[in-house]
């Protein structure tokens, strides 16, 4: 006697957990289906040296949905997420670092000391993006429309759409249109001369994309990033006590609380398919488990050309899902340290401890660091965002030790040659190199470390091509065309089969969105 | 840490309470004392001794200094003589209001330019093109505000300065002790009262000898909570409190015209061309919508309704900067931005928006109190600011 679900959810990363969260608040039997030992797919803390707790992949947080942490409870379930005070630009030698602070007056005299125009500019800049960002951010929460589309559904969503673009000032509009257009160097050439912030603030356009800070485009991504950083609930990056595990923990302590069902160790290898429509999935091993409507959490990739087969699928639609972009190009760095890093431009800890740190001295390096990776090598000097997660809570490394979490960019999918040992090695040389020039006793403080190149994220997470978003976040692949055209509302060409991953809209960062709306769409098709 | 002003060896000697607020990225005394009374009366009595180092400060310079700052300001600096200062506001291309500060012409070609918020890159961008050079001197100019009857007597008494011919709103150069110094007759007090402007190297002695020459005369330190009520009895506006800069306004609501704010007498529109110049003549031929005004709250009215829960009126000790809601005709017209007991004057008073239908002289409204947790109405009525204007401001 098999138990029957109304849904099962594959992959317990954070989407698939929402997804099924608010399944199974509706009432729903759920069933979430996940393949390595613990849940939250790219977002887990892990003890990979003995005493030392590393957020693996994904390392902090801004874009959770309000709405999400309301709905679920998540503080209850012990989701606690701390201020991420600061943004510190370390140079070689010299003063001339760049830092935003916790505290503006402070940010103003940092600016300041570059430039006094780029002081004055700042407010103005971060005025425009909050106005933006705070007209586009409900595009978060809506399900994409299509606009060739003439149905009421779609044309409803449309007019909601456009609803929000005249919410926007003329200036603002104009602003909005150019930021779609442009590359995050552009914009930011329109308002500072500092380099070092323009690179800094650049870098946020580039995060989970095969781009550099020149390639047009990447403004909208900067943006993207923004959208955590304006009034509601939070308004800055923030770090998740106990590490992203916990925001994933917190989310799977909702869905149990609401009756879900979570199963680890348990990989689907196919999703059964009768007649059209999805009604089970086999795992390895054989086991065959049904349900009313089967929701994938996984990338477009792994969701249609492995666990369906392509045959079932409409040819147009495999051949966009091939054509949909991955391009991994960042890798990872965990390191455990026996004392924090000391950064010869601003000795001692402090403030710039609990924020992130940014290896990103000039736009020229940031695409420099681009230009090997377009020639299919890891960069031989990356931009690095780098945050030390027990400089916050102190739980997350022995008393008095730390751990540090860098995110490397350039690390291409496609390292000519391919990645091996010896490469992964070199790569984290390289990471570790490029922070000890800046911060010399690195080096003799490391106790234990971690690289994770694309091909080890693939590997360990199932991320294809190792990107980070399920999928480049670039305009192309964006809103109704993520992740194919007429695909973008969570339902798939095979009847009772969604998805909910970071593959759909509104795209990836811990954001939960993309579960959420596919479990709204899920529950209003009235299947289970 | 914040950084202190020039005159922080001696301020921070001083604050007793350590009370301090910040003030554009500066740490400045709220007040000095534990309690701020002395402070106050010392600017109606005696003379009361501001640190206004935090003002933003700009030398505007060469051949065409005086169509930079005409193209920025609202009001016609043409006309403002060699050692004449100019109150003024400055606004974007909507008329709305960004800032406002003062403008002392220091010689033909050049200006000094205060201003509450950073505005270096604002006037940059309106000198494209134009041959006129911007320094931000806010760091290296020390500022005092030395405000109240014996002001005149304590300068005279430790300055060569002659200022007997010293008109309100003209500056002379002097000194004070061996510090070189810039004395302009204004102020933030409706008082009489002078600004003293210094090379901030030269602070700390320039303190000690205004503290030492004025003490026969009363001269007091004096923090921003004594300030705050002077300035409300002067009728004179403070920014982020009783107007939203255009600059900071998230939504278009919050703005203000000087029109708006009564200071339609700072908008000189045949001056030609200026920022927001358009708007504005279309906001004067159409009349603004609002107007900013004096409410005087009647007493009798907050008595009775204190005397309903058996207690006599209470009032605020220091300036309230939030919102009151006024009424009139049972909906709400208004609302005071900023409401204070003025200790001199012995009312309960406050500056507000009104809608232009009942901002003139006279007028009755109410405004919400809460009275014990509880929200009342008190009469009020409109009157003409500033609330207090002696005859020594400006003889």
């Amino acid at each position: 006697m098999t138990k029957t679900y109304d849904a099962i959810v594959i992959g317990a990363g954070h989407n698939g957990l929402v997804n099924a969260a608010y399944l199974a608040r509706a009432g729903k039997r759920v069933l979430v289906l996940e393949r390595r030992h613990l849940v939250g797919g790219a977002a887990v803390t892990e003890e990979i040296v003995p005493g030392f707790k590393f957020s693996v992949f994904s390392y902090v947080v801004s874009l959770l949905r309000p709405e999400i942490i309301r709905d679920l409870e998540l503080p209850k379930y012990g989701l606690e997420i701390l201020p991420l005070e600061s943004t510190f630009t370390p140079v070689v030698e010299g003063d001339a670092y760049f830092a935003a602070w916790a505290d503006h007056d402070a940010t103003r005299r940092e600016i300041y000391r570059h430039s006094p125009k780029d002081a004055d500019a700042y407010d103005h800049y971060s005025k425009l993006m909050y106005h933006i960002a705070k007209a586009v951010k409900p595009i978060l929460g809506l399900v994409p429309p299509d606009p060739t589309s003439l149905s009421p559904g779609d044309i409803r969503g449309l007019l909601k759409f456009s609803d929000i673009f005249r919410s926007l000032s003329e200036e603002h509009f104009y602003a909005l249109a150019k930021l779609m257009t442009m590359s995050s160097a552009d914009l930011l050439d329109e308002w500072f001369e500092t380099d070092i912030l323009k690179a800094t603030k650049s870098a946020s356009g580039i995060i989970g994309t095969f781009l550099g800070p020149r390639s047009p485009g990447t403004a909208y991504v900067l943006l993207h990033h923004y959208m955590g950083e304006i009034d509601g609930s939070f308004r800055a990056w923030g770090f998740a006590k106990g590490g992203t595990g916990a925001i994933s923990n917190s989310i799977a302590g909702a869905a149990r609380g609401f009756g879900a069902e979570i199963r680890c160790s348990a990989p689907v290898v196919q999703v059964i398919v009768k007649n059209g429509r999805a009604v089970g999935v086999a795992l390895e091993g054989g086991e065959e488990i049904y349900a009313k409507v089967i929701v994938s959490g996984l990338d477009p990739n792994r969701t249609f050309l492995e666990l369906c087969d392509p045959n079932q699928l409409p040819p147009d639609f495999v051949e966009d899902i091939r054509r949909y972009k991955f391009r991994g190009s960042s890798g990872k760095v965990n390191l455990a340290l026996s004392e924090l890093p000391n950064f010869t431009c601003l000795p001692g800890e402090g403030p710039l401890h609990r924020g992130s740190i940014s290896i990103s001295p000039s736009l020229d390096y940031i695409e420099r660091a681009y230009d090997d990776a377009k020639y299919g090598n890891f960069s031989r000097r990356p931009y690095i965002d780098i945050c030390i997660p027990s400089a916050i809570d102190p739980h997350m490394a022995p008393p008095g030790k730390h751990v540090m979490s860098c995110f490397v960019q350039y690390a291409p999918y496609n390292q000519q040659g391919g990645w091996d040992d010896a490469k992964r090695e070199a790569f984290g040389d390289t990471v570790v190199d490029t922070i000890a020039e800046y911060a010399p006793n690195l080096k003799s403080a490391i106790v234990g470390r971690q690289v994770l190149t694309p091909a080890d994220i693939e590997r360990i997470t199932g991320l294809t091509e190792g990107n980070i978003f399920q999928g480049e976040l670039a305009l192309h692949q964006l809103f109704f065309l993520r992740p194919a055209p007429g695909w973008a509302k969570y339902r798939t060409p095979i009847r009772n089969l969604y998805q909910c991953g970071s593959g759909t809209h509104p795209g990836g960062g811990i954001m939960g969105a993309n579960g959420r709306l596919a479990a709204l769409e899920i529950l209003k098709d009235g299947r289970v | 840490m914040l950084r202190g002003t020039p005159f922080h060896p001696r301020t921070s000697a001083l604050c007793e309470g350590h009370n301090w607020r910040r003030w554009a990225g500066y740490i400045t005394a709220g007040s000095y004392e534990l309690m701020h009374e002395r402070e106050y009366w010392a600017v109606r009595n005696s003379a009361a001794l501001f640190d206004v180092s935090p003002l933003h400060k700009y030398l505007i310079t060469g051949p065409d200094a005086e169509r930079l700052v005409n193209r920025v300001v609202t009001r016609d600096v043409s006309k403002c003589a060699v050692n004449q200062v100019m109150y003024t506001p400055w606004c974007d291309a909507r008329g709305k209001m960004i800032d406002d500060g003062t403008v002392s012409r220091l010689d033909e070609k050049t200006f000094r330019v205060t201003s509450a918020d950073p505005s270096y890159r604002w006037f940059h961008d309106n000198a494209i093109g134009l041959k006129a050079k911007i320094d931000d001197v806010s760091d290296s100019v020390a500022a005092l505000a030395l405000q109240g009857p014996n002001a005149r007597e304590i300068l005279e008494a430790v300055s060569d300065a002659k200022l007997d011919g010293l008109k309100y709103f003209r500056l002379t150069h002097a000194q004070i002790g061996n510090v070189p110094v810039t004395i302009t007759r204004t102020g933030y007090t409706g008082d009489l009262g002078y600004e003293i402007w210094a090379d901030a190297q030269n602070a700390v002695p320039l303190w000690d000898t205004l503290i030492e020459g004025g003490r026969p005369y009363g001269i007091t330190p004096a923090g921003i909570l004594a300030l705050d009520i002077a300035r409300v009895e002067a009728g004179l506006i403070l920014i982020e409190v009783d107007y939203v800069s255009a600059e900071h306004a998230r939504i278009v609501a919050q703005t203000s015209t000087p029109f708006e704010l009564s200071l339609g007498w700072t908008v000189s529109l045949d001056k030609g061309r200026f920022n927001g110049h358009k708007a504005l003549r279309e906001e004067k031929q159409r009349g603004p919508a609002w107007q900013f005004v004096g409410i005087e709250i009647d007493w009798a009215s907050l008595e009775a309704l204190y005397a309903e829960v058996n207690l006599p009126p209470q009032l605020p000790t220091t300036t309230v900067r939030e919102s009151r809601p006024l009424y009139a005709e049972d909906r709400q017209v208004g609302y005071a931005s900023s409401s204070c007991w003025s200790p001199l004057l012995k009312k309960y008073i406050a500056l507000a928006h009104l809608e232009s239908p009942y901002a003139l002289p006279g007028t009755p409204v109410t405004m919400e109190v809460t009275v014990e947790h509880q929200r009342k109405q008190a009469a009020a009525k409109v009157v003409r600011t500033p609330f207090f204007e002696p005859e020594r401001k400006r003889t």
